[in-house]
């Protein structure tokens, strides 16, 4: 399978594998990126899965839903390209995606 | 009807609001003479039931003594075993649906589209004359512009930023505190610390303080709102006091920046400085109703959560030997505090169509109570929930900050004011031992403490 790339805000990088048909939360959870809280346990519900996607990837990741612009219009560092990582469903087809963490959860 | 809201409206813009609030409160007790108003009973406490000799339909959790008493537990699990979705058709605040398992409350808070947070988030009212409006109890859009306004204040950026000012502070107040010998702990340290807090985030005159505990107290505590025992005469003339004070405090700030100063980056100045909220003073209800909601939001929460905290420890003696061990726990201990103590019961909603939920129909106008302390012991969703963990793996998945559009603004604060607080007790004292049993609040909504005897020792 593929790789995905976690960026904290201050550079450090967290190389994960990619396991097919789980959210992008979830496998951040697993290898312990830190910086991801998730504090509802990937409802959509709280905002603590920020990720701002890089421009390039947001075709096959998507865009945010209006349920997760919802939540993300509660953070200051929202930008374009944001998600909550719990809605992004990752497969294989995504390899070599690169995803920013902000410098807060909310 | 057109022209008496031009009047209110023109009287909004030109008589003092704490003079609109006494008016309000004249024609208040003018109609309570007439009888034009059935005066809410005061409650009168007589010791709760064991929930176990009570009928399915005769359980009524919005007794507020469930709480003063500590007999809520029991209540609570009856009701998640038997009944998740329960009704209770005769409760004193009216007929209510209460939600009491974890998914399920989950569920309610995520649909505003099928649940409306207006016009109260508790289980009763306020009385009309003062039916303040506050963007915790509005749907989207407006609550979405008028939280924006004021959320930055909070934002964990600033909150980097008043690290040290909160630090330092909470390290005053422990210094003061006696040792060997016993103190209100809810007198001299929750309450102090949270109204230090408060006062700057508002920027208000920092020796009147205690004022702001005072009007929080009020506003969260009439019998009619919540089952507690503010008098509602006594009610009116703290908002008129409170209406008073934030006006001026108001127009001081607007004078400020209209003379040319920098604007100060407190809740005032910010609500000023938006879009949506710069005129607020020109709407008092939603004036007073914004302000009573940072005030409240920011004051029995975090204070009853430094309660909960120290009870917590005494009854879970090894956690506390567990956390002397290993300070590193404190972060994930502050959410086990949070959900173990879940200092707001429940956050209230009503149905804005029929839905169905647990096997049962939700009418549309129905209340619906989300009641989160319950959420936050359900056996389905966390693991042996009654137990407190300072190591508990998933802590921060509890519902005391609620989840979706309304999720609790000050949520990084409060993690915050408690985790400096617990990291300043654990450098200094070696014993923090509760005496006796502490007093509890009389409400259903405020789940807290009025009383908690407390001694120290210092760590050798």
């Amino acid at each position: 399978m593929g790789n995905i790339t976690f960026i904290e805000n201050d550079g450090t990088q967290h190389v994960v594998e990619i396991e097919d048909g789980k959210s992008l939360m979830e496998i951040a959870m697993a290898n312990g990126v830190p910086g991801i809280d998730a504090d509802c346990g990937g409802e959509c519900a709280c905002g603590t899965c920020h990720v701002i996607v890089e421009d390039k990837w947001i075709s096959s990741t998507g865009s945010a839903t209006d349920e997760e612009l919802q939540m993300l219009d509660l953070t200051p560092e929202r930008a374009p390209t944001s998600r909550l990582a719990c809605q992004v469903n990752t497969s294989e087809q995504m390899d070599g995606l690169v995803v920013h963490l902000p410098e807060f959860q909310m | 009807m057109k022209i008496t809201n031009l009047v209110a409206e023109k009287s909004a813009a030109l008589v003092p609001m704490n003079l609109q609030i006494k008016a309000g409160h004249l024609v208040y007790k003018a109609k309570r003479k007439a009888g034009l108003i059935k005066e809410f009973p005061d409650f009168v406490e007589a010791p709760v039931p064991d929930v176990a000799t009570l009928k399915l339909e005769d359980i009524d959790v919005s007794n507020p003594f469930l709480f003063k008493q500590n007999r809520w537990e029991s209540y609570f699990k009856r009701l998640r075993d038997e009944c998740p979705v329960h009704f209770q058709k005769n409760s004193p605040f009216g007929p209510f649906w209460s939600i009491t398992r974890y998914e399920d409350i989950v569920y309610v808070d995520k649909h505003h589209d099928l649940f409306s947070a207006e016009p109260f988030i508790i289980i009763g009212q306020t009385p009309k004359e003062l039916a303040m409006e506050m963007f915790i109890a509005m749907d989207p859009p407006k609550h979405d512009v008028q939280r924006q306004a004021v959320q930055g204040v909070v934002a964990p950026k600033n909150l980097k930023e008043m690290e040290g000012l909160i630090r330092s502070r909470t390290q005053d107040v422990l210094d003061s505190l006696p040792l060997d010998k016993p103190f209100d702990w809810v007198e001299d340290v929750s309450i102090e610390l949270t109204a230090r807090m408060l006062a700057t985030l508002l920027d208000f005159p920092y020796e009147q303080r205690h004022k702001l505990v005072y009007w929080s107290d009020l506003a969260g505590g009439g019998a009619e709102m919540t089952g507690g025992s503010t008098d509602s005469d006594e009610l009116f003339k703290g908002i008129a006091d409170m209406a008073k004070d934030f006006s001026s405090l108001w127009r001081d700030k607007a004078a400020i920046t209209a003379a040319g100063e920098e604007r100060g980056f407190d809740l005032i100045s910010l609500l000023q400085s938006s879009e949506a909220t710069k005129d607020l003073i020109s709407r008092p209800m939603e004036f007073l109703g914004n302000l009573i909601l940072l005030i409240v939001g920011g004051n029995d929460t975090t204070r009853n959560s430094m309660s909960g905290g120290i009870l917590a420890l005494n009854q879970f003696p090894d956690e506390f030997v567990k956390l002397k061990n290993d300070p590193s726990q404190i972060p994930n201990m502050v959410s086990e505090i949070i959900r173990w103590q879940t200092p707001l019961a429940y956050m209230r909603r009503i149905a804005k169509e029929d839905v169905e939920l647990g096997g049962q129909i939700i009418k549309k106008g129905d209340k619906v109570v989300m009641w989160y302390a319950s959420g936050n012991r359900d056996e389905r969703a966390i693991e042996e929930p009654d137990q407190f963990k300072i190591d508990r793996k998933s802590a921060r998945n509890h519902l005391s900050f609620g989840f979706g559009v309304h999720r609790c603004m000050g949520n990084r604060l409060a993690e915050l004011q408690l985790r400096i607080l617990w990291e300043e007790l654990l450098a200094r004292f070696d014993k923090i031992e509760v005496i006796g049993e502490p007093e509890r609040v009389q409400s259903n909504f405020v789940k807290g403490y009025s009383k908690m005897m407390v001694k120290l020792s210092a760590k050798q």
